[in-house]
């Protein structure tokens, strides 16, 4: 907001007063919607019980600045194509539902905007390394049991709920060194990016091992000894190859491949 | 690929789309392997010696043209490379060089991706080429 109470420039929003069933909304909106530019979004799709193979689907879209590829794709799917088969929820970022590979590279729907893709053409696949259920949505049955297998909860011998103790208290210096690994969304983003996980479906992936670190950098955690256990196995932490590209993707700054090698400095002695 | 949606060889050796460090993973694998079979076909070349002089000699004839200066500069560069990121690997992979952790701030910049890595993998490229350029110029005596 500027110090007038207006919104800033491009920021305005239609000013209508009106009735809503005066004609001079839909005027209006009709007026806001052929100002806006267009894309071509070109939409995979492939249903694995009818389909031999994918077959890319081209829409003309409008949209603003602040369309995400997200509202793009429920555009079409509400007036071009209802058959489309999508997977999303909350529309900003926090319930990882809505991965795809958007213009070659694994992307949040809802957290990616048209206009920064900088390009006249959106093309939106399902992510890479996760079977397909249909057009753009993936099946994480694997990635989620794989998350369960490194026991993803603070181990302890006692309990909070037991009567007679007191929560276990950590300083804020404590809850630094977990925290950022504790913004998961479980959106399977840097499995999609990892050289690993293109060829070896049954790696523990970067999601999983990052979640590993953050139980492991947990202070008020007992169970390092079993997690480094799981982890270090032949399909574990050690086919990291650190390429990075987790990290280069994750969308909510989780760093998977830098709790990777904290990780691996656990398993060498580095770290205690 | 339809179905299950890996990616396959095919995706593990496209050096795109992720930035310098996946160009690296990828020199890193080619130059390995690169190594390996140099490696082999060196024990190979070296066990000639026990046929007497001419063959070794004959062998060393094999490298003594143009094409065979070309191989031996790009097994230079590929050993120059290798071991310059191979010691940031080394030493990365250990888990030292990130910081600590902390609270993620939008725009992420994640720590692992940080300028000491880009800055050695650049410096392994760079190296390499010079490497790569002085064994010419000895080669060919220029
Ligand atoms: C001082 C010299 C060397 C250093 C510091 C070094 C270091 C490394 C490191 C750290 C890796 C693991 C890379 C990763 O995690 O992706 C690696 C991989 C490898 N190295 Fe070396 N290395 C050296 C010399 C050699 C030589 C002489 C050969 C060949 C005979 C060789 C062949 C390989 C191969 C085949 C791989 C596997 C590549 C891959 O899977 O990506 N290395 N090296
Ligand atoms: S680490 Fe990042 S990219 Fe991977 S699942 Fe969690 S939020 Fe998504
Ligand atoms: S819809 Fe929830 S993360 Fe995108």
């Amino acid at each position: 907001m500027t110090k007038d109470g207006a919104l800033p420039k491009g920021f305005e929003r239609p000013t209508v007063s009106a009735s809503p069933n005066d004609s001079s909304v839909q005027e209006k909106y009709e007026e806001v919607k052929s100002s806006s530019k267009t894309i071509t979004l070109r939409i995979s799709k492939f249903n694995p019980e009818k389909d031999l193979r994918t077959a890319f689907h081209a829409f003309t879209v409008p949209y603003q600045r602040w369309t995400t590829v997200l509202d793009a794709i429920l555009e079409v799917k509400s007036h071009q194509d209802h058959s489309i088969g999508v997977r999303y929820s909350c529309r900003q970022a926090t319930c990882g539902s809505c991965g795809m590979i958007i213009n070659g590279k694994p992307r949040l729907a809802c957290f990616t905007k048209i206009s920064e893709l900088d390009s006249d053409v959106v093309t939106v696949e399902p992510m890479n390394n996760f079977p397909l259920i249909r057009d753009l949505a993936v099946g994480f049955e694997r990635m989620f049991s794989t998350h369960k297998r490194i026991k993803p909860y603070v181990i302890r011998e006692d309990s909070e709920t037991n009567p007679g103790t007191k929560e276990f208290l950590q300083s804020p210096e404590d809850v630094e060194k977990y925290i950022q690994f504790a913004s998961c969304i479980k959106c399977g983003l840097c499995n999609s990016a990892c050289p690993t996980m293109t060829t070896d479906s049954t790696f523990i992936g970067p999601q999983g091992l990052a979640q590993a670190y953050r139980y492991v950098a947990d202070n008020r955690d007992q169970g390092k000894d079993e997690r480094l256990r799981i982890i270090d196995e032949p399909h574990g932490i050690w086919r990291c190859h650190f390429a990075g590209s987790c990290s280069q993707v994750c969308p909510k700054g989780v760093d998977p491949a830098m709790g990777i090698q904290l990780l691996r400095g656990y398993l060498l002695g580095y770290r205690k | 690929m339809d179905k299950d949606r890996k990616e396959g060889i095919k995706g593990m050796a496209n050096p795109g789309r992720y930035g310098i460090e996946r160009v690296a993973y990828w020199l890193m694998r080619i130059t390995g392997l690169g190594l390996l079979f140099y490696f082999i076909g060196h024990i190979y070349e070296t066990s000639s010696l026990l046929d007497g002089k001419a063959a070794w000699d004959s062998m060393l004839e094999l490298t003594q043209t143009t094409e065979g200066h070309i191989f031996l500069a790009l097994v230079i560069g590929m050993c120059v490379f290798h071991t310059g990121n191979g010691i940031r690997l080394m030493v990365a992979q250990a888990g030292f060089g990130f910081g600590k952790a902390r609270r993620p701030d939008y725009p992420y910049t994640p720590s692992s991706l940080n300028m000491k890595n880009k800055l050695c993998i650049y410096v392994s490229i760079g190296l390499a080429a010079l490497a790569m350029m002085y064994g010419l110029s000895v080669m060919f005596h220029v």
